[in-house]
């Protein structure tokens, strides 16, 4: 039976809290589209994914007035493109994120995801051949999102896909420095990338998928921060609690509208993916869950205590609610993304370092982070690596979004407006890793005994 | 199948009866009203069954909607599907 406060609570979440569901993603195999013709693997591309994902929006948008619940994306990922592209020259790659765009727009979709490749372990020739020209295709489209797994637990780290992805996020950032360097934040590089993650830029539609599934990210940061204020003083284990609770409430919606989703549409369900997941608005941020669980101003020392329990509790609170988890699965951290972490970082409070720490117990990694345009290819591989050795070392995803905003130094900020946000530029050390990374090959796969 | 209608905003004369017209006008019978009004503040749920509406559920809510917006009411209904997930195990 329904009662009053059931539905006033619910209600609340929904008008004063932020609460929605932040995606549903298609996922789309494109593997019956291989083609050594450029052309004509452009076609069938297109054919099959304005016509598989033909009733998404619409269905989105019915369940959406249905349920009363704002459901904020509608995307498509796809099988990473390297896969189906085979060894087609870098132009016809170029034409196939052309084609992803067109397809895009025909849907009236916000993102498609799945320009990409896993190279973790090697290149292709058709993995070389797509990453010459993502910096191009990030530039000339404006939907299309492009992602690179770099390493795995189980491979090791591949260093000179990384030396590659420093030049290539260089040159993505100068092709879009009319636009604030934005083919950056449309591009990711991964360790131990899921293949059924819902949220872009990193979306794409894994090999072991089926031919079309229903993959939802849910969101909701202002209804944890709002339960946690409501919880007043309480210790940790009743705020555990507290979050457990609400991750599950959030999380129920989400099954729902997948559910329903996948029924309308025709395709199996695949994951609910529960992530925190923060927008710009205020009332939306992960970082001011941190503070209103204590800290004075995320990045206080502290926020890794904070951040590890509030991502454990969510998860938690999500998988009862939930037949089938997956995804990132996890709070995102993004800078530009969310209205705390811009006020941290602008404050000076919140530095790279500890967002470095930060990713260590929750999901994604260094994202949205805008720094200096003048930051060397060397020093951003560096990053790279950093970041992507917490991932293959903790047996967890792990990914880097830089954006080195071409011409912006420390003190300037950098707007994408909507979702993608605001960044300030956050200052690196400029110290040069150079040596070693330009000594390139394999970093061995970690031992998983002897563990500390 | 039920769905919930949740109406909020400044009292005034005839709010319940502005709902209950297109109610009956798209064929969703009303089964339960609860209501309260707080220093000017006027809060209803109605639960009403939609099995013989004449229009699609989304188009139903869309014109309560719009009934509101002249007496600036926030007028809502949802499938209860979404209170029961969300409450009920």
């Amino acid at each position: 039976m329904l009662n009053v406060a059931d539905i006033l609570e619910t209600i609340g979440m929904i008008r004063e809290e932020n609460l929605d569901i932040r995606t549903i993603t298609m996922g789309i195999s494109l593997l019956d589209c291989v083609s050594e013709d450029a052309d004509r693997l452009c076609d069938k591309v297109y054919d099959k994914i304005t016509k598989t994902a033909e009733h998404l929006v619409d269905t989105g948008i019915s369940i959406e007035r249905e349920y009363g619940i704002p459901i904020v994306n509608k995307r498509v990922s796809v099988t990473p493109v390297s896969l189906v592209g085979g060894a087609i020259s870098p132009e016809g790659y170029l034409k196939l994120a052309h084609t992803l765009q067109r397809a895009a727009k025909t849907l009236g979709i916000n993102f498609i995801g799945g320009y990409s490749a896993l190279v973790h372990k090697g290149m292709t020739v058709g993995d070389k051949n797509l990453i010459s020209v993502i910096p191009e295709a990030l530039a000339e489209t404006e939907n299309v999102c492009s992602s690179v797994n770099v390493a795995s637990t189980k491979a090791g780290i591949n260093m000179d896909a990384i030396r590659l992805m420093g030049s290539t996020i260089k040159r993505a950032a100068y092709l879009t420095r009319d636009n604030n360097s934005i083919g950056c934040a449309k591009l990711v590089v991964f360790a131990n990338v899921p293949e059924d993650n819902p949220f872009m830029a990193g979306a794409f539609h894994g090999v072991g998928e089926p031919d079309r599934v229903i993959n939802v990210g849910v969101s909701g940061p202002g209804v944890v921060a709002a339960a946690i204020r409501r919880a007043g003083d309480c210790d940790l284990s009743a705020l555990a609690d507290v979050i457990k609770t609400t991750a599950f409430k959030i999380t129920r919606v989400g099954q729902l509208v997948a559910s329903e989703a996948a029924k309308r549409l025709g395709a199996p369900f695949g994951i609910i993916d529960l992530s925190l997941a923060p927008t710009p608005a205020i009332g939306d941020s992960v970082a001011r869950i941190l503070e209103e669980m204590g800290l004075e101003v995320t990045g206080a020392h502290g926020t890794t205590a904070a951040l590890a329990m509030l991502n454990d509790a969510v998860k938690k609170g999500g998988v009862m609610a939930s037949s089938h988890v997956g995804g990132l699965s996890g709070a995102f951290i993004p800078v530009s993304e969310d209205e705390g972490m811009i006020a941290a970082a602008e404050s000076g409070a919140l530095s790279i370092e500890k967002l470095e720490a930060m990713t260590a117990v929750c999901s994604v990694g260094l994202d949205m982070i805008a720094v200096p345009g003048d930051t060397t290819e060397e020093v951003i591989c560096g990053v790279i690596a950093d970041e992507i050795s917490i991932g293959v070392a903790n047996t967890k995803t792990t990914a880097v979004r830089l954006i080195p905003a071409y011409g912006k130094g420390v003190g300037d900020s950098v707007s994408f407006g909507g979702l993608l946000g605001t960044a300030p530029i956050m200052p690196l050390r400029t110290y040069s890793p150079a040596r070693f990374i330009s000594r390139g090959g394999r970093i061995p796969a970690p031992i998983h005994s002897l563990k500390n | 199948m039920k769905a919930v209608i949740t109406v909020t905003g400044k009292d005034s004369v005839g709010i319940i009866a502005t709902v209950s017209t297109v109610c009956a006008e798209y064929g969703a019978n009303i089964t339960e009203i609860t209501q309260s009004v707080l220093s000017e503040y006027f809060a209803m749920i109605m639960i009403a069954e939609i099995d013989r509406l004449t229009v699609p559920f989304a188009d139903f809510a869309d014109r309560l909607a719009a009934s509101g917006k002249e007496k600036a009411l926030d007028i809502r209904a949802m499938h209860e599907d979404i209170f029961n997930t969300m409450h009920h195990i």
